[in-house]
């Protein structure tokens, strides 16, 4: 399965927004993504690619854009 | 000898500083002096506590200090083969006690505990965040004399900002180049400078000053339907007085930590700029609200929706904020004022979300200019003063209610 294109699938759910175009824009910097959205991002990584990620391995700037979270999912798989 | 409070005037930064030199030329020759750094902290934390009124707070922060090292060594050991939840709540109830009893001593028994020592709340902080990123498994061990300076770090042990041990630990292994130490001096100094203008002079000039005269207005007015005036002068003058003093202070333990090579997070980005609640949690006692926002606000958002045990995502935020806003209350202390407080916040961020999302659905209908910017800027404003009002517990303590 392709993992980046699960992810953008993912954050298109939770924020309206498909970030194909844009993967390098700053989710926390422009307020798309708050803490809510991210647990959620963090809870559907795990429903869909089994990926667990505990919370303190969050740091919002190893997070903070889309194709970063790709790259992050794709590692931790 | 009487007790060197850390910051209180100009002097402790020469007698600190002159302390520090040579940890700025073994940095300048690309040396980290360790040694010398923990001699100096030693020294320091001891000359805190020193004379006869403070020298139990020093035996205090000892029986803490080991208490919290056995807690984390315990819990690391038991997580190499172990993970049982029980265990880790336990263990984070066991590093929580201290200050819970701190906190609950002067409610029941009516006299400060004996378990209380300057920094007790910041230092809790740090050790709760070492036993849940052990864990999550993103710390797998804990050296105990790396955990000792991480707690015991001296241009923050007394009010933070609070670092992250992983990150203080990168910072502490890594000698920075001369070009970027020059420039950290730089910043050091700026920090240095900026801060004894907003807690020596502005802070003073509010606090010291203002805050006397006009407390004893609102208290000439008690009663009357004129006492609003003064309230609202009492009002903002704290609200300057708490943002100087506090943020003065900030100023200087990033910038002594600086001096030292270390990067500790700022704790203050202009909060009285916010467009809005949630914004100025962003900016202000950013390494508190931080630390709440990772290790109790996602955590419980994380539980209550992987249990399923709120459907609405909204509700799920909504009880998360209560319960993030009024733990954050009683750790400032167990008092009316402290808790309604931490209430009023919480209440205030989810009307926040409330309008945040009216204002996403009608975006087209909306004007968006300068002129609706400032407004918002200044409702979140007066909203904030408003709260720090209850926080300052006069209207409580006076009996102006």
């Amino acid at each position: 399965m392709d993992i980046q294109k699960t992810v953008f699938d993912i954050l298109q759910d939770l924020t309206g927004t498909d970030f194909t175009g844009s993967p390098d824009e700053n989710l926390f910097e422009t307020g798309t993504l708050d803490s809510m959205d991210t647990v959620q991002l963090l809870l559907a990584l795990q429903d869909q690619l089994g990926i667990t990620v505990p919370v303190s391995e969050f740091d919002r700037s190893e997070w903070e854009t889309p194709a970063k979270i790709a790259a992050k999912a794709a590692s931790l798989q | 000898m009487s007790p060197l409070a850390p910051y209180a005037d100009p002097q402790y930064f020469a007698i600190l500083l002159i302390a520090l030199i040579p940890v700025v030329v073994g940095l300048w020759h690309g040396h980290r002096l360790r040694l010398w750094e923990s001699g100096v902290a030693l020294v320091f934390i001891t000359w805190m506590f020193a004379g006869p009124h403070k020298w139990h707070e020093g035996v205090a922060l000892v029986a803490y200090v080991i208490w919290q090292l056995a807690l984390t060594q315990g819990f690391a050991r038991y997580r190499r083969n172990h993970n049982a939840t029980w265990v880790f709540v336990l263990a984070v109830c066991l590093s929580i006690a201290p200050l819970a009893a701190v906190k609950l001593t002067p409610v029941v028994a009516l006299h400060p505990s004996l378990l209380g020592f300057m920094g007790i709340s910041y230092l809790t902080f740090k050790s709760v965040q070492v036993l849940m990123e052990l864990r999550d498994g993103t710390m797998k061990a804990v050296a105990p004399i790396a955990f000792l300076r991480f707690l015991l770090f001296l241009p923050t042990i007394s009010s933070g900002p609070i670092d992250r041990f992983r990150r203080f630990q990168k910072d502490y292994d890594a000698v920075p180049e001369r070009g970027a130490y020059l420039e950290m001096l730089g910043r050091a100094l700026h920090h240095i400078l900026l801060g004894f203008l907003y807690k020596y002079i502005l802070g003073y000039a509010f606090g010291t000053v203002m805050l006397p005269q006009v407390a004893q207005a609102a208290m000439a007015a008690h009663g009357t339907s004129a006492l609003i005036w003064p309230l609202l002068g009492y009002m903002y003058t704290y609200s300057m007085y708490l943002f100087f003093d506090f943020a003065g202070y900030s100023l200087f333990a990033v910038g002594i930590s600086l001096v030292m090579g270390i990067q500790t997070p700022e704790n203050f980005n202009k909060p009285f700029a916010a467009k809005n609640i949630k914004d100025f949690w962003n900016r202000w006692h950013m390494t508190l609200s931080f630390w709440f926002r990772d290790f109790i606000f996602m955590r419980v958002t994380f539980f209550i929706m992987k249990h399923k045990l709120v459907k609405n995502r909204i509700r799920v935020s909504q009880v998360a904020y209560l319960i993030n806003f009024l733990i954050m209350g009683f750790w400032h202390g167990v008092t009316v004022y402290y808790i309604v407080y931490g209430l009023f916040h919480a209440v205030a961020i989810i009307i926040n979300d409330y309008w945040l999302r009216f204002k996403k659905k009608h975006r087209q209908s909306l004007p968006h200019n300068r002129w609706t910017q400032a407004l918002a800027v200044f409702i979140t404003f007066n909203v904030v003063c408003f709260s720090f009002l209850i926080f300052s517990g006069f209207l409580f303590l006076n009996r102006l209610l």
